[in-house]
C-alpha cells in the first residue's frame, strides 16, 4: 500500500484533481512505454521505483531536508552548477517540463508558436501540478535561447523566487569571463539564500559528488557501445533524466550497480535487443520527463538508441571538473572551464557540437542519426540542416524530425522512423 | 509461388499479385471508414502464398492477418517503381493524404526521403477538395487546368486557407480554369521543393494517384526542365513494390 501523499501535496498548494490526472497519465505512459520493454536490466528496478514515487517519496525527502533548514533550488538548464549549490549546503533539482499541461492557460501568457518545453514549464506552474517547483526556495532561470529569456520575464510575475543567470553566446575570452562572473554572482546568491559561506572544502566536496554522478553516466554510455546493446535507449534516457532530481550519492550508486550488471551481460553476449539491431544516435533538443515519445517510436520500430547528444544526455554530462585546485578561485576557474565546453546551440559559431555528433555516431557504432528538434526551437532547428549535411558527407545517414509533445503525429512519425530504419539496415 | 502486395492508403486500397516476377492480377477499391473490411473485400476469391502490407493501414492489417509482413510505403514505392523503371533515381509520390520524395542509388536503395508531416497540404485530397469547390469532377480538373491560358497565384497550401482564397477569387469573377491552374501550380512548387530537399537527380518517376492528373505531370516536367516518367498505373506502385519485396524474400 502506497503512502497517502495528499496532505503533503495539499500543503504545497497544489491542485489535487489536476495533479491526480497528471499522475494517471504518467503512470499509464510509464507502464506502456517502460514496463512493456523486454530484457531490461534488473537494476532498472530502482528507476521504476523512483518513477513510481516521483512526486511522492522524493518530495517527502526534500521537505524533510527543508525541515532541517536545507534549501531547495530548482533549475531548468545544465548550465546551473550543482557544485555551487551543494557547496552551499543546498539541493539542486532539475525542473522537468516534458509534458503539455494547462495549455489554454499557458497560451494566455505565451504565443502559440512557443516550443513545448517552455510552454510545459509554464503549464506546470499555472496548473499547480509540480511539487518540485512548489517546494523550491529559489528557481533559477537562464538566458539561453530567446524563447526562454523572454519567457522568464513573464515567469517572474508568477513566482516570487526567480533568479536569472546570464550566459555568453560566443566562446570567446569575454564569453568565458562573463560565465565566470555569473558563477561568482550565483555563488553569492546561494550563500545569501542558505546563510552558509562556501568554503574550499565544501566546493571540493561538491565537485567530487557531481563528478561521481557524471562519471557513472560516462561508464553507462561506454557500455552502450557493445553489440548487442546491453540496455535500451529508453532505459538509458531515464537514467539521464533521473540524474536531475535524485539524491546524487544514491543516483551514482544505482547507476554503477546497473553498470556492473551490464558488464556481466556484455560478457555473456546478452542484450536488450538482438545483436545486429540497427543502432541510432539521437541528437538535438533535450528530452525531459515524461517526454519519451520519439525514443519509444524508434525502439518499437526495430532499432536501438545507443546515445543521446542532448542536454539530457552526453552534451550535459560529458566533462568532469578538475578538482585539484587549492583555492576558491582555482576551483571556480576549473568548473568555469568545464561548463564553458557545453556546446549548446545558443552558441555561435558552434562547430564543437557538430564535431561531437560525428564523434558520437562513430564511437557508438550508430548506423544513422535522428536529429530531434522541438517545433519552434530555433537554435537546434537552425543547426539541424548543417548537421545533416556534415553527417551525410561522411556517409552517415541522418533524418531530421521536428515535433512537439502532442501525440497526433505519432502515426506519421512511425512511418518515417520505420522507413529510416529500413534505409539504414538494408 | 504467388506473392501479394496490398497498399492500404488513406483513400484507396490496391492489391497486386506477382508470380515469377510477373504481375498476374491487380485490384483496387476505396478505403472508406473500415479499411480492414475493405481489404477483405478486395482480397475476396484470390489465392496467394505470402502477403506483404504497406501504406498507413499496414499495421492494422498485420494485426488482422497473423501471417502478413509489413514494409513502409517509402521502401515499397522504391521497389515498385524500380520494377517498372530500372533506371529511376528519384521518385515523387503524391497520394490521397500524403506526399513523399525519395532519392535512390544505382542499386535502387533508398538513400534519402522526405514526407509531408501532419496535414494533407499539397496532396490528392487537397486537389480533390479544390476541384469540388470549382465545380469540376476529379477527371475534368487536370485537363481543365492544363487548358487555361495563365495561372492565378494561390498563396495558401493549407486546404482551409486555400479554400477561402479560391472563394474570394471566384467572387472577383476570375476564370475557374485559371484558378484551377493556379492550384496545380502551388502543388507543383511544393513537390519541387521536396525533390530538391532529397537532392533528386537523374530520371524521376511520378507515382501515386495524383500522377494520373495530366496537368500535374506537364507542370512538373516544365518546372524540372525534363521528362517525367509515369507508370501506367501510378497508384499501384506501393502494392507492386510490397509484392516484389515479398517475392525477393522467398
Amino acid at each position: 500500500m502506497r503512502e497517502d501523499y495528499t496532505p503533503m501535496w495539499e500543503s504545497l498548494g497544489m491542485d489535487l484533481s489536476a495533479h491526480d490526472a497528471l499522475l494517471g497519465v504518467l503512470e499509464q505512459g510509464y507502464r506502456d512505454i517502460y514496463l512493456a520493454q523486454k530484457n531490461r536490466p534488473e537494476g532498472m528496478g530502482y528507476f521504476d521505483f523512483v518513477m513510481s514515487e516521483v512526486h511522492g517519496l522524493r518530495i517527502k525527502e526534500l521537505l524533510d531536508e527543508k525541515k532541517q533548514n536545507r534549501k531547495i533550488i530548482g533549475s531548468y538548464c545544465v548550465f546551473v552548477p550543482e557544485e555551487i549549490v551543494l557547496a552551499g549546503g543546498a539541493t539542486l533539482i532539475g525542473l522537468c517540463s516534458g509534458a503539455d499541461f494547462a495549455v489554454e492557460e499557458v497560451e494566455k501568457h505565451l504565443p502559440r508558436n512557443t516550443c513545448s518545453l517552455i510552454k510545459s514549464s509554464f503549464g506546470f506552474k499555472l496548473g499547480k501540478v509540480c511539487p518540485y517547483l512548489e517546494c523550491a526556495d529559489m528557481i533559477v532561470g537562464e538566458n539561453t535561447c530567446d524563447g526562454k529569456k523572454k519567457a522568464y520575464e513573464i515567469f517572474a510575475g508568477m513566482v516570487d523566487n526567480l533568479y536569472v543567470m546570464d550566459l555568453p553566446q560566443v566562446k570567446s575570452t569575454q564569453g568565458r569571463a562573463l560565465l565566470k562572473e555569473e558563477f561568482e554572482r550565483f555563488k553569492t546568491a546561494v550563500e545569501e539564500l542558505t546563510g552558509n559561506k562556501i568554503t574550499v572544502e565544501a566546493l571540493k566536496e561538491g565537485i567530487k559528488v557531481v563528478n561521481a554522478k557524471r562519471a557513472a553516466l560516462h561508464r553507462l554510455a561506454i557500455l552502450r557501445k557493445a553489440d548487442p546493446a546491453p540496455i535500451s535507449g529508453l532505459d538509458a534516457l531515464l537514467a539521464n533524466q533521473v540524474f536531475f532530481y535524485d539524491n546524487p550519492a544514491r543516483f551514482t550508486e544505482s547507476v554503477n550497480k546497473i553498470c556492473d550488471e551490464l558488464e556481466v551481460r556484455i560478457k555473456e553476449n546478452q542484450g536488450a535487443f538482438p545483436s545486429k539491431t540497427p543502432r541510432i544516435l539521437i541528437s538535438g533538443c533535450p528530452m525531459a520527463v515524461p517526454n519519451w515519445k520519439l525514443p519509444w517510436i524508434i525502439e518499437t520500430s526495430g532499432a536501438v538508441i545507443v546515445g543521446e547528444e542532448a542536454c539530457v544526455g552526453e552534451r550535459g554530462t560529458r566533462n568532469l571538473t578538475d578538482d585539484s585546485g587549492q583555492s576558491l578561485d582555482e576551483l571556480m576557474e576549473a568548473f568555469t572551464d568545464r561548463y564553458f565546453k557545453v556546446d549548446c546551440a545558443i552558441f555561435t559559431p558552434n562547430q564543437e557540437r557538430s564535431d561531437h555528433i560525428v564523434d558520437m555516431a562513430q564511437a557508438y557504432g550508430a548506423n544513422g542519426v535522428i536529429h530531434y528538434g522541438l517545433q519552434f526551437c530555433q537554435p537546434y532547428i537552425m543547426e539541424s540542416i548543417p548537421v545533416e549535411n556534415t553527417l551525410e558527407n561522411l556517409g552517415i545517414p541522418c533524418m531530421r524530425i521536428e515535433t512537439d509533445y502532442g501525440m497526433e503525429d505519432v502515426g506519421q512519425l512511425k512511418t518515417r522512423v520505420e522507413a529510416f530504419i529500413e534505409q539504414i539496415s538494408d | 509461388m504467388i506473392c501479394a502486395g496490398i497498399d492500404i492508403g488513406s483513400r484507396s486500397i490496391e492489391l497486386v499479385l506477382v508470380e515469377n516476377e510477373k504481375v498476374i492480377e491487380t485490384r483496387q477499391t476505396d478505403t472508406g471508414f473500415d479499411p480492414i473490411s475493405q481489404a477483405r473485400k478486395v482480397m475476396k476469391g484470390i489465392k496467394f502464398d505470402q502477403i506483404m502490407a504497406t501504406g498507413y493501414g499496414r499495421n492494422l492489417f498485420e494485426v488482422a492477418y497473423d501471417d502478413a509482413s509489413t514494409v513502409t510505403e517509402i521502401k515499397a514505392h522504391a521497389a515498385g517503381v524500380r520494377c517498372e523503371f530500372p533506371e529511376a533515381l528519384a521518385i515523387l509520390d503524391i497520394g490521397g493524404q500524403d506526399s513523399k520524395s525519395i532519392r535512390l542509388n544505382d542499386q535502387g536503395r533508398v538513400v534519402k526521403f522526405e514526407m509531408n508531416d501532419r496535414c494533407a497540404a499539397g496532396t490528392g485530397k487537397f486537389l480533390e477538395i479544390m476541384a469540388h469547390n470549382l465545380g469540376f469532377s476529379l477527371d475534368e480538373f487536370g485537363p481543365a487546368a492544363l487548358a487555361a491560358q495563365k495561372d492565378l497565384q494561390i498563396n495558401s497550401m493549407c486546404t482551409v486557407f486555400a479554400e477561402s482564397e479560391v472563394t474570394s477569387l471566384i467572387a472577383k469573377g476570375q476564370d475557374r480554369q485559371e484558378i484551377a491552374r493556379g492550384l496545380h501550380s502551388s502543388v507543383v512548387k511544393r513537390a519541387v521543393g521536396m525533390l530538391n530537399r532529397v537532392g533528386a537527380q537523374g530520371p524521376i518517376v511520378f507515382s501515386g494517384g495524383v500522377a494520373q492528373n495530366p496537368c500535374m505531370v506537364q507542370m512538373m516536367a516544365d518546372a524540372l526542365g525534363k521528362e517525367i516518367l509515369v507508370p501506367d498505373h501510378p497508384q499501384m506502385m506501393g502494392a507492386l513494390g510490397a509484392a516484389m519485396i515479398m517475392a525477393a524474400k522467398q
